[in-house]
Formats: structure tokens, sequence, C-alpha cells
């Protein structure tokens, strides 16, 4: 008897412990990908280069387009845009990547680089994601 | 036992003398390298006749002559950077990988060096059918970067293939000795007399500290070296 609660114990202690990881991964996963997919570009601060590449760290246009973020992730985007009042003009190529991925992606640069913005659910993106205007 | 002890003691002072030498010998050899940069790329020794005796003369592996057209449509050519250290790269407007990493460190060297007319940098247009002098124009407005500091060059393929070669090739030939193959993300130091003096990883905010302590030792250097 004693020992089976010993078991459950364990038991249990070994599965929060699972969990808990599973859910650093899951904070970690927006990390990786970034580094993997956007560091290139934005830079490991997310500041961007100069008047080439506009910053994602403090950027106005994570909040004012945030319904459009998803899209650009999966599509990229071209043409002029305007970031923290300068105007940028070039070619972001988009990626492939899952609805959990992008939503953990965001949700790493929301709330990241100097971002204090809300998170997004995987449903809301995914919705988002069905609306993505038709590919060039 | 006595005898023992002797013997240790014995190894034990020839041990000891022999550490101090080398670190005598460690700290000499920093001490030089920290005045003076490797020459890179192939010597040739060509021996001369002066006043009756022979000299062995060396002679370095050194860019060739060049012309490629800048931001500002104007040629730049071997007479730019004469008597001048320069430092040059290769990439493209487009690229999506290494290429904004180099610019933001090349920008650093840009920064440090704004001010000395001795030091200009080269950068070369992989991709020129693409990266027009109108391409160029813009991404170099977009940088924020003075031409006569910073060319960004475009021009004939061919011909920038073939001096990419004079960089590359020139430094991976010594690869080896750094244990790594050079790539082309990589930051070429070049002296007055248009010789290979470094090569620093481009995307390596350490490398291109280290690219900004060595410029200085090539500007000491004045241009009265031996050809
Ligand atoms: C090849 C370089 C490159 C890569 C890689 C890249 N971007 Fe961009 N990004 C750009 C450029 C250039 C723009 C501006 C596009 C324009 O001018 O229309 C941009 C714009 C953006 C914007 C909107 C403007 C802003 O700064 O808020 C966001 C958000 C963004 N990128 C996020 C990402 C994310 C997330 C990734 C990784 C999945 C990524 N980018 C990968 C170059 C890149």
């Amino acid at each position: 008897m004693r020992q089976n609660k010993l078991v459950m114990v364990a038991m249990a202690g070994f599965a929060l412990t699972t969990l808990t990881q599973c859910f650093t991964k899951k904070k970690d996963e927006g990390k990786r990908l970034y580094e993997q997919h956007c560091q290139s570009c934005h830079m490991d601060d997310g500041s961007g280069l100069k008047g080439l590449i506009p910053p994602l760290a403090n950027a106005d246009y994570l909040q004012t387009h945030r319904d459009a973020l998803p899209c650009i992730i999966r599509h990229g985007m071209d043409g002029s845009i305007i970031v923290n009042g300068v105007e940028y003009n070039k070619e972001m190529p988009g990626v492939d990547l899952r609805a959990d991925h992008i939503t953990n992606l965001l949700n790493y640069i929301q709330t990241n680089f100097g971002n204090n913005n809300p998170r997004y659910t995987l449903t809301e993106v995914q919705e988002l994601l069905e609306s993505c205007p038709p590919e060039r | 036992m006595s005898k023992r002890n002797n013997l240790s003691l014995k190894t034990g002072l020839a041990a000891g003398f022999l550490a101090l030498a080398s670190t005598a010998f460690y700290s000499c050899d920093s001490g030089s390298k920290s005045t003076t940069l490797p020459i890179y790329g192939e010597r040739e020794p060509v021996e001369r006749v002066v006043n009756g005796e022979t000299v062995v003369d060396t002679i370095y592996h050194q860019i060739p002559d060049f012309a490629f057209v800048d931001q500002d449509s104007q040629l730049v050519t071997q007479e730019t950077v004469a008597g001048k250290v320069y430092v040059s790269d290769f990439f493209f407007t487009s690229c999506p990988t290494i290429c904004p990493k180099m610019k933001s460190q090349m920008l650093r060297v840009y920064e440090a060096y704004k001010d000395n007319p001795n030091v200009v940098l080269l950068s070369h247009s992989i991709d020129p059918d693409h990266d027009t002098v109108a391409v160029l124009k813009d991404y170099a407005d977009r940088l924020g970067i003075e031409t006569a500091k910073w060319h960004m060059l475009t021009g004939d393929m061919d011909s920038i293939y073939d001096i990419a070669k004079q960089y590359l090739a020139a430094v991976e030939e010594d690869a080896n000795a750094e244990g790594g193959f050079s790539h082309s993300g990589d930051f070429y130091l070049i002296d007055q007399q248009r010789r290979i003096r470094g090569h620093y990883n481009g995307t390596l905010e350490e490398d291109v500290d280290r690219l900004i302590k060595d410029i200085p030792l090539l500007l000491s250097q004045k241009e009265h070296e031996t050809k």
C-alpha cells in the first residue's frame, strides 16, 4: 500500500517535470524558429539593418498590422512599407511553416525585443492564415 | 634514496628552466605577432645581382589591376586604392542568408574609419546583372554610406569572379592553418601594395573586432617598404 503511494508520487513528479519541460520547449520553439529563419536579416536583437531591413524591436508595425503577420511570414512581402516612420522597400521571402509554428514564432516576437503585445492563440492564427491574400 | 632525490631535483630544475624559456619564447612570439601581419598567398623567390652579389627578393601575391563601376557610376580601379589600405568583400543585394550580417559588420568598420582617408572599403556584387548601378545606389543610400569611403561595385561578371579568385584562392591556400574553409562571408584586408594581410569572418563580431584592430598595423607601416 505504502509502496503504491510512493510510486504514485514519483509518477506525478515525473509527469509534472515532463509537462513543464514541454512548456519550456514550446517557449524555446519561437526563439529557435526566429534564429533559424529570421535572424539573418532582422539581426540577433531584432534591430534590422539601417534603411534596408525594418526592425522588429519596438516596431509599431507589429501592432498596426497584427492580423497580417501570419500571412507575411508564410508568403513573404514586398513593396514600400513604413515602420516607425522610416520607409522600407525590399523583398522579404516567405517561410512555409505550420500554423502552430507560426503561432510560437509570432508570440516570441510580440513579447521580446522590447515588444509587449498580446499573444496569439493557435485558432486565431489558423483563421488568419485561411484568409491570406492570393499568392503572387 | 638520496641519489633519487637528487635526480628528481635535477629534472625539476631542468623542467623549470624549460618552462621559463618557453614563456620567454612565447611572449616574444606574441609580441612580434601584434605588430606585423602575415602576407597571404603564393610567394616567389627572385634572384637579382647587386654589386656582384646575388640577393633573393620575394615576390608576394598581389591583387591585379581591376576596373569596376560603383554606386555613383564612377570607375573604381587600382588607382582608387593606390597607397591606401582597403577591406574588400563579396555579396549581392538580394542575398537572404549571411549578407545582411556582413553588411551590419562592415558598417562597424565604416564607422571606425569614416574620417581616415587612407582606408577604403570595396564591396563587390557577385550578382552584377541584377545589382546594377541604380540598385546599388538605392542599397547604399538606405545604408546611409558615403561613396568615397565605401564603394559598392558592379561590372562584368567574369571580371568579378576572376578578382574574387585572387582574394579567395590566395587565402584558401592558407586555410588549413586555421582549420577552416574560407567562405564567401570573409572580409579581406589589403595593404598599400595590394597584398592580402588578413581575412576575417564577416558575420562574426569578434573577427571583425580583430579586423578593426589590425588596420592600424598597416597604416603605421609606411609605404617605403621593400617591393
Ligand atoms: C531575406 C531577409 C529577411 C528574412 C530572412 C526575413 N525578413 Fe522580415 N523583412 C525583410 C524585409 C526586407 C522586410 C520589408 C519588406 C518590404 O519592404 O515590403 C521585412 C519585413 C518584416 C515585417 C514587417 C515590418 C516590421 O519590421 O515589423 C515583419 C513582421 C517581419 N519581416 C518578420 C519576419 C519574420 C518573423 C521572419 C522569419 C520567419 C522574417 N521576417 C524573415 C527581410 C527579411
